[in-house]
């Protein structure tokens, strides 16, 4: 492994536009979660959204999301993530894509 | 409601480029058309692998390269080949591709895809923004009448749908027409936009005025399958990576730490040092090409763009936008030609599918279907790499005072200790001779 130095995530996060919206367009249901032990959103999520909770379950903020879709396709439980995009105008406002 | 009674000609959903270009065939061939656009600008939801092939625009503009927002022309493109401590790198630049009409341009798409919607305004499309078409409307024969936006009274009726709304294609997967998404068909492209100076990018790179350079890169991605890729924009310079899904789920590796550690190759740090971060994006590629298409035209709907997987991810080509352009101008002009002859059902929208596959769009994934597989494969992945670095390496090194060995003996002695049988080299060169040709 090369010595580097590791910008964290919240570093590169802080270079995203983002426009807030009051409606959380994703909504993860912890319950679900508890019973899965891959939690590959955890792993995946660019924006690392999905933080592991000490009673195994996933704790979620939906506003810094990229909208990729990386969360729904990886998770494995039917109904644990509900996803849509965030109203007209709001969310993630790339600038260099 | 009949489809007379529609108050438009043709709804495009999404001002990404295969929606832009749709558009804009529909309103030049004087149909009504409203352009939906998500995000705040065309553009705004937009990441990609940095690079334009733009000839597909000689059908949009005359002469487009002297008002595209271009970064830079790429006239040097290089492949790389990277072990953690080697690099083996294929080098070509060119003069032609330095002057119109070019081969590949870097563009930033919130200013590309505001540019390209802006053609189809010009041409008499309406663009509305910060609107999000969230169903289809239906008829009662399951025909396509319109679409649902999030706004105050938001049925809107249409003779024809176009779906361009992206990778994720939620409104044709909400309604059965594209099956649900698997990771298995998806990478997930991330990367950063780093700051250095303009004159440094130049020296660094061999570059001057507008020039640019692209390189792809195999190996260096953690193990993961996938890829990653370094260009330059005027005053950035962009390096990112492509993970499989499944792999990247699997791996347990964060999609920030793949990148700084191939920032951190000693191939690639030279070219950064001193670098900022401008601006750090992600989001998914459909890569499964082919044979993962969706059926691309129904009653009163057609599909175009990343909306029905049309990004070509062959390896050394990794590209969508044109793909994307073609489309949605394919599917504009069959729609027009269906809405004149007042038959926009999926029989009358039929002749999407035809020009698509007697141009470039269906012609090129149609050969390449296998090369999507062939790219990911693990031998070429994680065994090729490693296998050809030591090869050039052993070739390169003086043993004196023991004798050179001959090719031969070297090719055998590096595949025995990377454990590839000849049969499966051989093998996978026929494979991708048959791939490829």
């Amino acid at each position: 492994m090369n010595c580097y130095p590791l910008i964290p995530l919240e570093g590169l996060m802080s270079t995203v536009n983002f426009r807030v919206g009051k409606r959380a367009h994703i909504i993860v249901d912890s319950s679900v979660c508890m019973g899965c032990s891959l939690q590959s959103c955890v792993t995946a999520c660019p924006a690392g959204l999905f933080v592991r909770t000490s009673d195994g379950g996933i704790l979620f903020n939906y506003e810094q999301c990229f909208e990729c879709g990386t969360c729904y396709m990886v998770c494995n439980a039917e109904g644990a993530i509900t996803w849509t995009y965030p109203d007209g105008g709001n969310g993630v406002v790339f600038h260099r894509g | 409601m009949t489809e007379a009674d529609a108050t438009f000609d043709a709804i495009v959903v999404g001002a990404g480029p295969a929606g832009s270009a749709a558009a804009l065939a529909l309103a030049r061939a004087g149909h009504s058309v409203l352009l939906l656009e998500r995000g705040a600008f065309p553009g705004a939801k937009n990441v990609y692998g940095g690079v334009i092939y733009g000839r597909v625009l000689d059908q949009v503009l005359p002469r487009w390269w002297e008002e595209v927002p271009v970064q830079r022309w790429v006239v040097r493109r290089a492949t790389m080949v990277l072990t953690g401590t080697q690099a083996l790198t294929i080098d070509f630049r060119s003069e032609a591709w330095g002057s119109a009409p070019y081969n590949g341009m870097t563009a930033y798409r919130a200013d590309f895809d505001r540019w390209l919607a802006g053609k189809a305004v010009e041409a008499g499309a309406r663009l509305v923004t910060s609107t999000v078409a969230t169903d289809l409307l239906r008829d009662e024969s399951g025909r396509v009448v319109g679409v649902r936006v999030d706004r105050p009274d938001g049925d809107l009726s249409a003779r024809v749908v176009i779906a361009c709304d992206g990778v994720n294609s939620l409104l044709a997967r909400r309604a059965g027409f594209v099956p649900p998404a698997a990771a298995a068909h998806h990478a997930l492209g991330v990367k950063e936009v780093l700051r250095l100076p303009r004159e440094v990018i130049d020296e660094r790179f061999g570059l001057r005025g507008n020039e640019g350079m692209n390189i792809e890169i195999l190996g260096g991605t953690a193990g993961i399958a996938g890829g990653g890729f370094l260009h330059t924009n005027i005053d950035t310079v962009t390096l990112g990576v492509v993970l499989s899904l499944p792999q990247l789920a699997a791996s347990g590796t964060r999609p920030e730490a793949v990148i700084a550690e191939l920032k951190a190759h000693t191939a690639i740090a030279r070219y950064l040092r001193g670098a900022t971060v401008a601006e750090y994006s992600a989001h998914l590629i459909p890569e499964a090409g082919y044979d993962a298409m969706p059926a691309l035209h129904h009653d009163g709907l057609l599909l175009a763009g990343d909306a029905a997987g049309m990004t070509l991810a062959a390896g050394i080509w990794l590209e969508g936008v044109n793909f994307a352009i073609g489309a949605g101008l394919a599917a504009g002009g069959a729609a027009a030609r269906a809405i004149e002859a007042g038959n926009t059902s999926a029989r009358g929208l039929a002749g999407y599918r035809q020009a698509l596959e007697a141009n470039f769009v269906l012609a090129d994934h149609k050969r390449l279907r296998r090369a999507p597989a062939l790219v990911l494969s693990r031998r070429l992945q994680t065994v090729y790499p490693s296998f050809i670095n030591d090869f050039v390496e052993s070739m390169f090194t003086v043993s004196n005072p023991v004798p050179k060995p001959g090719f031969l003996r070297l090719l055998l002695d590096v595949a025995r200790r990377h454990r590839v049988r000849l049969r499966d080299l051989v093998g996978d060169v026929l494979r991708a001779v048959r791939v490829y040709r």
